[in-house]
């Protein structure tokens, strides 16, 4: 690629870089998929491309700003890239000002906070980023000096000259620094020599959570910014018929009543919104209004009738995906052949902040702000509906009250973008928790299918069909043929060689339900069926869970993960009154192992005394950030498993709020115990691969104590 | 609509609005203090728990009138500098991860800590059981209030 630093000039540089003294500011080029980032400096104004590719810039007083491209939701973004950049560049984590990046995929790349991707999907760009502003720095103190390079070395934001020890701050050097050009190769740091990088530094977004001062998307306020609130239809395709607004009208402070739709995987759902000068004042009138709607066009599904439907379809034909050997034949002459059904319900994401959205459209642009996990997508969906060019659209990401996956969705900024284009007004559409419970998209209730076969105590034969709705398929006209490749989300990769014959396919659910991914994703559920089923497996071989595991993950990734599970759980020396179970699941490039420990208590109900986990998610960042998204998904999982589903009804959806869709409180954690594997592997996820293991570890321990088996989800731990 | 008067954080405020409208969004709304948070409206979560003259209430289940002339403590008026030691404790133990829930949280252990200085993991139980977290940072709400607690000693203050 053509340099494009070669193209500043100075008076566009200081320009560019908004500020009024020099400054170094250096950014990421993605050129065409499959090359490599270019690292590159600020273009002049008429190349625009450059310039919205800054990450990271220090200005003359030393201060380093970089900009997060990645939303933050609890996950830790707004704590790993700086602690990534700030190795590497040799600075302290105070001198690191931290700004949200706009919604820009061009600039950014993929900014869709999912997959936990954040850091595994960019922390080689972002280390050979700081470390090439880093040698810049270097380069021009030695120059200053007129000394050789190699004598200099960087230290806490100042380049130092070892013979001498004289030394000059970033904030000195950027205006040289910045007439120089990237370095060609970069050399990075092993990790053994480490700072900053692998070390639980405390959370830079923490002080302002603690205070009330971090600006979610509900605090986030425009001068002469309208509030909305819409009743939207209860049954997901339902249609305004007709709307009657005469009560709504009377309420003080509502100022319109207006049909918007929203685009949902590019079905138009329909509501009417009511706008008002205050937020009280539109709900007040909300409640008012009379719809009538017309949802005679479409089937009103109950879970009854769904799951019926699953359990049907699982046993049946099946859109194959990933096969090996002969599954049928082989499983026919095993010694021992073994199947299960295992059934996940339908799930809210139920972040502590209801959705919400800002937007400020006119005849020119389109502005938004919220908690949002994906605003490059919400910038293109928007550009192409209000016929924007794209620089018009900018979207702005809030500290985000949860995320969970509901907040990657362009549907709430969509309508949001639709009520301020009509009223001709910035607005903030606030969803209720009811709203928010009740809408949708979920997480999909699934069914699984398992069939294997035992020979000599393996497993050689292994069949898993998967019935419920695929995400990947809701858009009109989509293609209903196609295999669903998530069926084998979570399970371990190694199983695909130790299974000699096997085979994963999906029998998909049509439904008006909107679903989407949830912590986790498919391996959320899969992993539930996977090896609550290994573990059935196991016991009919005779094997120890564990030890069964073993034998069937021969690479040694997997008996290191395992040995430290079976270390640190204590796994062998079990008392005769504990219930022990384990589980070991593999997603977003990371493994995690889990074993629960339960026992009954005085009252004679089972009780969850421990849960130990061990995560080898490769390269890391922050080891307290990672103990807490493991815990955290523990907990989430432990919610899903035994407190809360949605259901449906006549086709609405039954839980509405937090009385009735129960949440694990305080008084229900047990204690959790977290290990990290070091190594040397690529780095994988963080904030997901904790959850999908838990449930199974659970569900088998509680089988290890009471000889009941649990294929059902969720269940009520009092009644077990 | 009528005139009313919130006493938040030692400072008058007089407003205009609807008696039933719920405390939470006068003070969101109209006072403009954005850190006691909406999260269910039906006192299940905890998110909107503020001090009504020292004792936690639910702010979304509270109708501004009621509340109009006493004093209420909201998130922001336990310190400036995150000084309080239950803000303190919150950083050392790192609790929050997207902190939606936290203002709540903090405000209840505040509560709890001024009524038993030394609670136990029953009486954090009870305190607490209100609050949902999504995020599952209970553990370590456990952990800071044991903290806060020390702290508090350490400082010979019960603020």
């Amino acid at each position: 690629m053509e340099p494009l630093s070669k193209n500043i000039s100075r008076r566009n540089f200081i320009k560019l870089s908004g500020m009024t003294g020099a400054a170094l500011t250096l950014g990421l080029h993605l050129p065409a998929q499959g090359k490599e980032a270019e690292i590159v400096k600020p273009l002049a104004a008429d190349l625009p491309g450059l310039e919205l590719n800054a990450w990271i810039s220090i200005d003359t007083t030393g201060k380093v700003t970089i900009t997060n491209h990645r939303a933050e939701m609890g996950q830790g973004s707004y704590q790993a890239v700086p602690q990534i950049i700030a190795e590497e560049l040799e600075v302290d984590l105070n001198q690191v000002n931290i700004v949200f990046g706009v919604g820009n995929n061009e600039k950014y790349g993929s900014q869709v906070t999912g997959g936990s991707s954040t850091v595994r999907g960019s922390y080689k760009n972002l280390l050979r980023l700081s470390a090439s502003a880093r040698e810049m720095l270097i380069e021009a103190a030695a120059k200053k000096w007129n000394v050789n390079q190699s004598e200099c070395y960087a230290e806490n934001g100042q380049v130092i000259h070892k013979p001498t020890g004289k030394n000059l701050g970033y904030g000195e050097l950027v205006e040289a620094a910045s007439k120089l050009e990237p370095p060609k190769n970069i050399t990075l740091k092993n990790p053994k020599d480490y700072k900053i990088l692998r070390k639980p530094l405390p959370r830079q977004d923490n002080p302002q959570k603690v205070n009330g001062t971090a600006i979610f998307g509900l605090d986030f306020k425009l001068p002469g910014m309208m509030y909305a609130v819409v009743e939207r239809s209860p049954r997901f395709a339902g249609k305004v018929k007709s709307f009657d607004d005469t009560e709504t009208k009377k309420v003080p402070g509502v100022k319109y009543v207006l049909k918007v739709n929203r685009d949902v995987f590019n079905n138009m759902l329909e509501g009417v919104a009511v706008v008002a000068d205050n937020l009280w004042a539109a709900m007040q009138g909300r409640k008012a209004l009379r719809v009538e709607w017309d949802d005679t066009a479409f089937a009103h599904h109950s879970t009854e009738d769904l799951f019926e439907k699953m359990r049907e379809t699982a046993k049946g034909e099946i859109i194959s995906y990933r096969t090996k050997g002969n599954f049928s034949a082989t499983f026919e002459k095993a010694e021992k052949k073994i199947e299960a059904f295992y059934e996940t319900p339908y799930e809210s994401h139920s972040c502590m902040e209801p959705l919400n959205c800002t937007a400020h459209v006119t005849d020119e642009k389109c502005e938004i702000w919220g908690p949002i996990q994906a605003p490059d997508w919400i910038q293109s969906n928007l550009s192409a509906h209000l016929k924007l060019p794209m620089e018009k659209v900018t979207v702005h990401m809030t500290f985000l009250g949860g995320g969970f996956g509901r907040k990657a969705f362009t549907d709430y900024p969509y309508e949001a973008a639709m009520i301020s284009k009509e009223i001709k007004a910035p607005v903030q559409v606030v969803w209720t928790r009811e709203d928010d419970m009740t809408a949708g998209p979920f997480r999909p209730g699934m069914v699984y299918h398992c069939k294997a076969g035992l020979n000599n105590g393996r497993i050689s034969a292994f069949e898993a069909k998967m019935a419920g709705q695929n995400m990947g398929s809701q858009e009109p006209g989509a293609d209903k043929k196609g295999y669903n490749d998530s069926v084998t989300e979570g399970l371990l990769e190694p199983y695909f060689n130790s299974f000699p014959h096997h085979s994963f396919g999906d029998a998909p659910l049509e439904s008006p339900i909107p679903v989407m991914w949830w912590r986790s994703v498919y391996a959320s559920t899969n992993g539930f069926a996977y090896e609550s089923f290994l573990d059935e497996l196991a016991i009919e071989a005779g094997k120890d869970p564990l030890d069964f595991r073993k034998q069937h993950l021969w690479e040694e990734r997997y008996q290191h993960l395992i040995s430290k599970l079976e270390e640190v759980s204590g796994w062998k020396s079990k008392k005769k009154n504990d219930g022990y179970g384990v589980a070991i699941t593999e997603c977003f490039s990371s493994i995690v192992g889990e074993v629960v420990k339960v026992s009954k208590g005085v009252n004679g109900k089972v009780k969850i005394d421990k849960v130990w986990a061990v995560m080898d998610c490769g390269w890391y960042v922050n080891p307290d950030i990672i103990k807490a998204q493991v815990e955290g998904s523990i907990v989430m999982a432990l919610g899903a498993a035994t407190k809360h589903a949605t259901h449906f009804k006549d086709g609405l959806s039954v839980e509405k709020n937090f009385n009735s869709y129960l949440m694990p409180r305080i008084n229900e954690i047990p204690e959790i115990e977290v290990h990290i594997i070091e190594n040397e592997e690529k780095a994988g996820g963080v904030g997901e691969p904790g959850l999908p293991p838990f449930t199974p570890a659970l569900t088998n321990a509680i089988f290890d104590l009471t000889g009941k088996r649990i294929r059902v989800l969720p269940f009520n731990l009092e009644e077990v | 609509m009528a005139a009313l008067t919130l006493k938040i954080n030692n400072q008058s405020h007089t407003i205009e609005a609807d008696p039933k409208m719920p405390l939470l969004w006068a003070i969101r709304d109209l006072v403009g203090l954005t850190g006691t948070k909406y999260g269910c409206g039906i006192a299940q979560c905890g998110a909107c728990t503020v001090h009504l003259e020292g004792t936690p209430v639910r702010s979304c289940s509270i109708p501004v009138s009621a509340a109009a002339n006493k004093n209420i403590t909201t998130i922001e008026g336990l310190s400036n500098d995150n000084s309080h030691p239950v803000q303190q404790a919150w950083i050392l133990e790192q609790v929050p991860q997207c902190g939606y829930c936290q203002s709540g949280q903090i405000m209840a252990a505040t509560a709890l800590l001024k009524r038993i200085p030394s609670p136990n993991d029953k009486d954090i139980d009870t305190a607490m059981l209100g609050h949902i977290c999504r995020c599952g940072t209970y553990p370590r709400i456990r952990k800071a209030i044991k903290t806060a607690s020390q702290l508090m000693t350490q400082k010979g203050s019960t603020k």
